[in-house]
Order: structure tokens, then C-alpha cells, then sequence
């Protein structure tokens, strides 16, 4: 009965992390990589969610079909975000950027509210209702699902930012933006496609946990309080970390919530930063900062 | 010299603007309503709300009171105790409301309350359910919607016949979900039954996967779940994927099971709730006629039918503020405090009057209202 618990408590841990690193990758890019506090991470997430409503509740689309939309407009959302406000704030100092990008979550937030009331919208999915069952332990169909894609997202991802040459790009503009641009890397584009990326990214994840939960207004703060603390636990600006730190927070939370008190449950996740930032200030996986 | 004279002539202008403003608003009595129009309790907040609008244009469409029309103003409180002193502070500062109705959860009544002593003025209370509320000595304070407590002892003849022998606990961490757990726990324990784990989530958590799986291993066959109904759709939808066997009930009344059935499908099968108006069967109320006339209205404007056990609180809370703005005979705060105490009104969720609670001397109100149980079977609300 013990083990039982914890085994599923362990497959649970697993299908959150996967979301959570998913949440965290596409922040690591935008925050870790670009250095810009990204308050409308959680508000890409909402968006994400919002446009599978859009697309299977109301216009009936396939689910699939919508998936791969939701996305795509998240993407077309965050280039747009980054065109209109952020171009123009490359030179201003981060507290400009942070004020600015605040004044677009509020925005963003009350933009949702007010296109879709404040009531919880649910969406449905093509996934069977009852369970996937294996010995004593059980997960939905659709957190499998969800699993697997984050999985795929995350593995391109690596392979885009470590493998291709606009990855190569990325990396080197945010190196050093002047001896990027000398060498002939267009880095006005460079942002843009970083910010879409990462803003595609949590587009995803609320595109995959909107059906699972449900989509309403303010659903991106907790995620985006979240996404903050897996990027910072793995370290800035790494891919690797931010998975990595996606899985070690679902599993604190999930033992924590479970072993310690439930009560605490989301304040776990910070407990653990807290020691992390005592022990490894850089986070687990950051590798030495280049300065200068 | 000639600026001092110009800003004092301005100055004075805009005082007798704003003379003339309120002298205009003197034709009708101005009600204050904080409510979470946005935020983690925003449908809950919206329905008391819409609720209350009905009932503001069918007591005006009736000539109003002491010949003069009711405005609502409303205020968004944002589910944020903080944001809810302000929307007092605002109600009763800039729009001079002489009578309030809020604050829906009963963190943001209880951040609401000093503000009530602090410039008397009373406030009705419609939703919030914590004990502390009148038993803290507060006099502006009349509620018409259960104490967990309440709650709980109407459903305490209900343990035995639906055979629980041992009970856990989910409930949302805030002055709400940890009342009612304390109460039903304290109640069962009164009853024989074995309470097993006691757990809580954060108010705007969405997964509760290790809850559940520690609720799972506790082998239990009920469930109490307390808190609003966006919680308890994913609660329902995610105790199926885990495969959780005991039967869920959830209290506080803020569960409305149509939205349920519609967002939580099969999961929601099974579940029993306990609210504090039936429109499934408005016949077996207290006062049928008044039911059926409210979920007609509410249907008419097309509200989301989801809506109406939360909405009917709205409309019980007006009509209630009024009843008592028409005995005391004028629009004043202690006139209308005093009238509080002898109402008797006809409301959607029976008879309402109130009682006294809390230390003496500094009682707060106190109505009972009636507790039912309902189940949901098929995709449907049946009787329990």
C-alpha cells in the first residue's frame, strides 16, 4: 500500500514535470538566454489555452488540428509582442523592460477576461474518460498525451537552440550582440524569433493543460510564478536545467504535498530555490557566467 | 494674490459641482456591492452579481422604495483582500452607500469588517460561510448564508444514512475551506465516523494529484471537498484518473452542479453537494413561487444556468437590504442596521430573519437558512 502511493505518486511527479520543464524551457530562452523578465510568460500559457477553446469549442475544429494552431498563433503572439514593444526597448536599462512587459500581462490578462468572462471555460478532448491503468497505479490518457508531446518539444527545442544554424545565432547574439552583428548575424530578427520561440513554448503548455484543467483568465500567474522558479533552479539560460528543474519541482511538490503537509504544497518548489540559491547561486546547471 | 483668488473661486466651483452631483443622486438610494468580478472566484462573484441586478430592477419596475428608485454599485473587489478594503473604502467614502452586500469568500468578508466599524455601516453578507465572521463582535454584520458550522449540523442526520464509516478532507487553504473542514470533521467525529487525512490546497492550485493519491492510500469511503466550483470541477476530473473510489461531497454551497455536469462530464457522476437552492426543483423550496419566478427571470436573460445557486444569493441580499431600508423609513446606516434585526423576508432560500451570535453586547446577525443535498446521476441533478 506504501509502495503503491509512492509509485503513484512518482508517475504523477513525472507527467507534472513534463509540463513544468515545458513551462520552463520557453522561459530559460526568454529570460535566461535574452535576459528579459518576461511577466507574460503565464499570459502566452492563458493564450494558448484560450485558443483551444476558441478553435474546439466554438468553431469545432479537429483537436489536433487546433493543437498545432494554438501554437503557431501563440508564436505569431510573442513576435508581435517582441516587435511593438520590446524592439524598442533593446537599449533601456531592465527596469524600463520589466515595467513595460508588466503593463502587457495586465493587459494581456484583462484583454482574456473581457474576450471570455472570468467563468472557467472546459475543453474537450478526444482522450477516453477512463484511465490508463498499469498494476496499482493509474493517469489519464490525456496527461500521457501531454507527456509525450512536452517530451518531443523539448528534445526540438535542445536541437534547434544546439543544432541549427539560427540556434548558433541565438547564441551568439545574446553573447555579444555587437560582434554578433559584425560578423553579419541579423540580430533584430535574432529577438524577435527567441522571444516567438519561447513565447510558442508556453503557448503549448497551455495549449496541452488547458483540456486537462480548464482555461480561465488569471491561470497564467501561478504558471508563470512557476516557470520563474524551474529557470532559476536549473540555472539561466540552460535547456537542459530548465527540464531538469522542471521534474525536480514537480517532484518536490508532489512528496512535499504528500509527506510533509498539503498546505505547503506550492510553497515547496520555493523552499527548494531558496536552498539552491544558498548552496549553487548560479543554479544546478548553469555553466560559469561570461562577463565582459 | 490673483492665483490665490482663482484657485479659490475654482476650489469652490468644483465643491458646488460636486453638490449639485450628489444633490441629483439624492432621487435614488445608492447600495453598495463588492464582489470578485475577476479573479480566482470571478463566476461565483458574477452570478451573486447578476443576481442582485434582478433583483434592483424588479424592486424598481415595482416603484422602488420610500418612493425613491435603488441603485446597485457595484465594485470589483478582484478575489484580493487587499483590493476589498479598497472597494469599501470607496463604497462608503466616495459613493456614501448607506448599506453594503459582499464580499462573497469569507477572507475578503473579514478583510471587509473593520472598515464596517470603522465608519459604521452595515453590510450584508451572502456567500461567506466562516464561523468567525459573527463571532468576532461585530454589530454591522448580517448574514443570510450558513456558517460551516450550520452546514454541518443539518447534515449531520445525513452521515448515518448514507453510511459513512470514515471521511478525509480536501479543502482550499483560507478562512472557507479550513472552517468547514473543522466543523465537519468535529460534527463526524460526533457521529462515530473515523476522520482519516486532512488535506489542503492553495486557493488557485489546479493539479491536486498528490492529494489525491495520498487520499487514495488513506482508503476512506468519503470525501469532503470544500471549496469553489473551478476547484471542484478539476477535484472530480482528477479523482477518476487516479481512480479514487470514495464518494465526494462537496459543501459551502458555492459547487453549482449544472456547471459541473458541463465542465467535469462523466467525473462529475456520483458527486452529492450540498447547496442552498434547488432550481432543479423549485417546487421544493420553502417558497416555490418566488424560486420559479427568479430561475424564469435568470433563464429569460440568458445567464449561464450554472449560475443560479450562486445568483439566488444576490437577490435574497437585496431584497433583504431593502425590506429593511423600507421598516427603517430612511436611507441611513444606523437606521438601517437597526431595521436589520426585525426583517422578515420571503427569500428564494426560505424565510428570512435574523439572530443574534458572538460576545454580547456587539452581536453580529445571524439568519438560518435552509441546507439541502443533492446528487448528481447520469448527468443529471437528482434529489438525495
Amino acid at each position: 500500500m506504501i509502495l503503491d502511493q509512492l509509485l503513484q505518486h512518482g508517475l504523477n511527479a513525472l507527467m507534472l514535470g513534463g509540463t513544468y520543464a515545458l513551462l520552463g524551457i520557453g522561459l530559460t530562452l526568454i529570460f535566461g538566454i535574452m535576459r528579459v523578465v518576461n511577466f507574460t510568460h503565464g499570459e502566452l500559457y492563458a493564450f494558448g489555452a484560450y485558443m483551444m477553446y476558441m478553435l474546439v469549442m466554438l468553431t469545432g475544429a479537429n483537436f489536433f488540428i487546433a493543437l498545432v494552431l494554438a501554437v503557431a498563433l501563440g508564436v505569431a503572439l510573442g513576435a508581435a509582442l517582441e516587435f511593438v514593444l520590446l524592439r524598442k526597448l533593446r537599449g533601456a536599462d531592465i527596469d524600463t523592460t520589466m515595467l513595460v512587459m508588466i503593463g502587457a500581462w495586465i493587459a494581456l490578462q484583462n484583454a482574456e477576461q473581457l474576450a471570455w468572462t472570468g467563468v472557467a471555460q472546459s475543453i474537450d478532448s478526444p482522450f477516453p474518460a477512463a484511465p490508463l491503468v498499469i498494476g496499482p497505479v493509474s493517469v489519464s490518457w490525456g496527461r500521457v498525451f501531454v507527456f509525450c508531446v512536452a517530451l518531443a518539444l523539448i528534445a526540438a527545442t535542445y536541437a534547434l537552440i544546439n543544432h541549427t544554424r539560427l540556434g548558433k545565432a541565438m547564441r551568439a547574439t545574446f553573447q555579444d550582440r555587437e560582434t554578433a552583428a559584425l560578423m553579419g548575424v541579423q540580430i533584430g530578427t535574432v529577438h524577435t524569433a527567441t522571444f516567438a520561440v519561447g513565447s510558442g513554448l508556453a503557448a503549448a503548455a497551455g495549449a496541452l493543460l488547458g483540456p486537462v484543467y480548464v482555461a480561465y483568465p488569471t491561470m497564467g500567474d501561478l504558471a508563470a510564478l512557476k516557470a520563474f522558479a524551474i529557470v532559476i533552479l536549473g540555472g539561466l539560460g540552460s535547456i537542459a536545467g530548465a527540464t531538469a528543474g522542471g521534474f525536480i519541482l514537480a517532484l518536490a511538490e508532489e512528496l512535499g504535498a504528500s509527506y510533509v503537509s498539503s498546505g505547503y504544497r506550492d510553497a515547496m518548489g520555493f523552499v527548494l530555490i531558496i536552498l539552491i540559491l544558498i548552496f549553487k547561486p548560479t543554479g544546478l546547471f548553469a555553466q560559469k557566467e561570461r562577463i565582459g | 494674490m490673483n492665483r490665490t483668488i482663482s484657485t479659490f473661486i475654482g476650489v469652490s466651483l468644483v465643491g458646488a459641482a460636486l453638490l449639485a452631483g450628489s444633490a441629483a443622486a439624492q432621487g435614488v438610494i445608492r447600495i453598495g456591492v463588492t464582489q470578485p468580478l475577476t479573479g480566482a472566484f470571478a463566476a461565483s462573484g458574477n452570478y451573486v452579481t447578476q443576481g442582485a441586478k434582478i433583483a434592483e430592477d424588479q424592486i424598481n419596475a415595482a416603484g422602488g422604495v420610500l418612493g425613491r428608485k435603488i441603485q446597485l454599485v457595484v465594485e470589483d473587489n478582484k478575489s484580493n483582500p487587499t483590493e476589498a478594503v479598497a472597494t469599501a473604502e470607496k463604497l462608503i467614502g466616495k459613493d456614501k452607500v448607506p448599506v453594503m452586500m459582499g464580499a462573497w469568500s469569507s477572507t475578503l468578508t473579514l478583510a471587509v469588517m473593520p472598515k464596517l466599524m470603522e465608519y459604521g455601516v452595515p453590510m450584508l453578507v451572502e456567500t461567506s460561510s466562516s464561523g468567525k465572521i459573527t463571532t468576532s463582535g461585530n454589530p454591522w454584520i448580517f448574514r443570510i448564508s450558513p456558517t460551516s458550522e450550520m452546514e454541518a449540523r443539518a447534515f449531520a442526520s445525513m452521515a448515518k444514512k448514507m453510511g459513512i464509516k470514515k471521511a478525509d478532507f480536501l479543502s482550499t487553504n483560507n478562512d472557507f475551506g479550513l472552517g468547514a473542514a473543522k466543523e465537519f470533521s468535529e460534527m463526524l467525529k460526533g457521529q462515530g465516523v473515523q476522520v482519516g487525512t486532512m488535506e489542503t490546497m492553495d486557493p488557485k492550485a489546479t493539479d491536486f494529484s498528490a492529494q489525491l493519491a495520498k487520499i487514495k492510500a488513506s482508503g476512506s469511503d468519503t470525501l469532503f471537498v470544500t471549496t469553489a466550483v473551478e476547484q471542484i470541477t478539476l477535484i472530480l476530473k482528477q479523482a477518476k484518473e487516479q481512480q479514487l473510489k470514495a464518494r465526494i461531497i462537496t459543501t459551502g454551497g458555492s459547487n453549482s452542479p449544472d456547471q459541473l455536469i458541463q465542465q467535469a462530464g462523466e467525473a462529475a457522476n456520483g458527486s452529492y453537494h450540498l447547496v442552498f437552492f434547488t432550481p432543479w426543483f423549485p417546487e421544493a423550496v420553502k417558497n416555490p413561487d418566488l424560486a420559479k419566478k427568479f430561475v424564469a427571470e435568470w433563464n429569460a436573460r440568458k445567464y449561464p444556468v450554472g449560475g443560479l445557486t450562486e445568483g439566488f444569493r444576490g437577490w435574497d441580499g437585496i431584497n433583504t437590504i431593502v425590506a429593511a431600508i423600507k421598516a427603517a423609513g430612511k436611507a441611513e446606516p444606523q437606521a438601517i442596521q437597526k431595521a436589520l434585526w426585525n426583517v422578515k423576508v420571503k427569500g428564494i432560500n426560505g424565510d428570512i430573519a435574523f439572530i443574534k451570535q458572538g460576545p454580547a453586547g456587539k452581536e453580529s446577525a445571524q439568519n438560518v437558512p435552509s441546507v439541502y443535498v443533492v446528487k448528481i446521476a447520469n448527468g443529471k441533478v437528482a434529489k438525495n
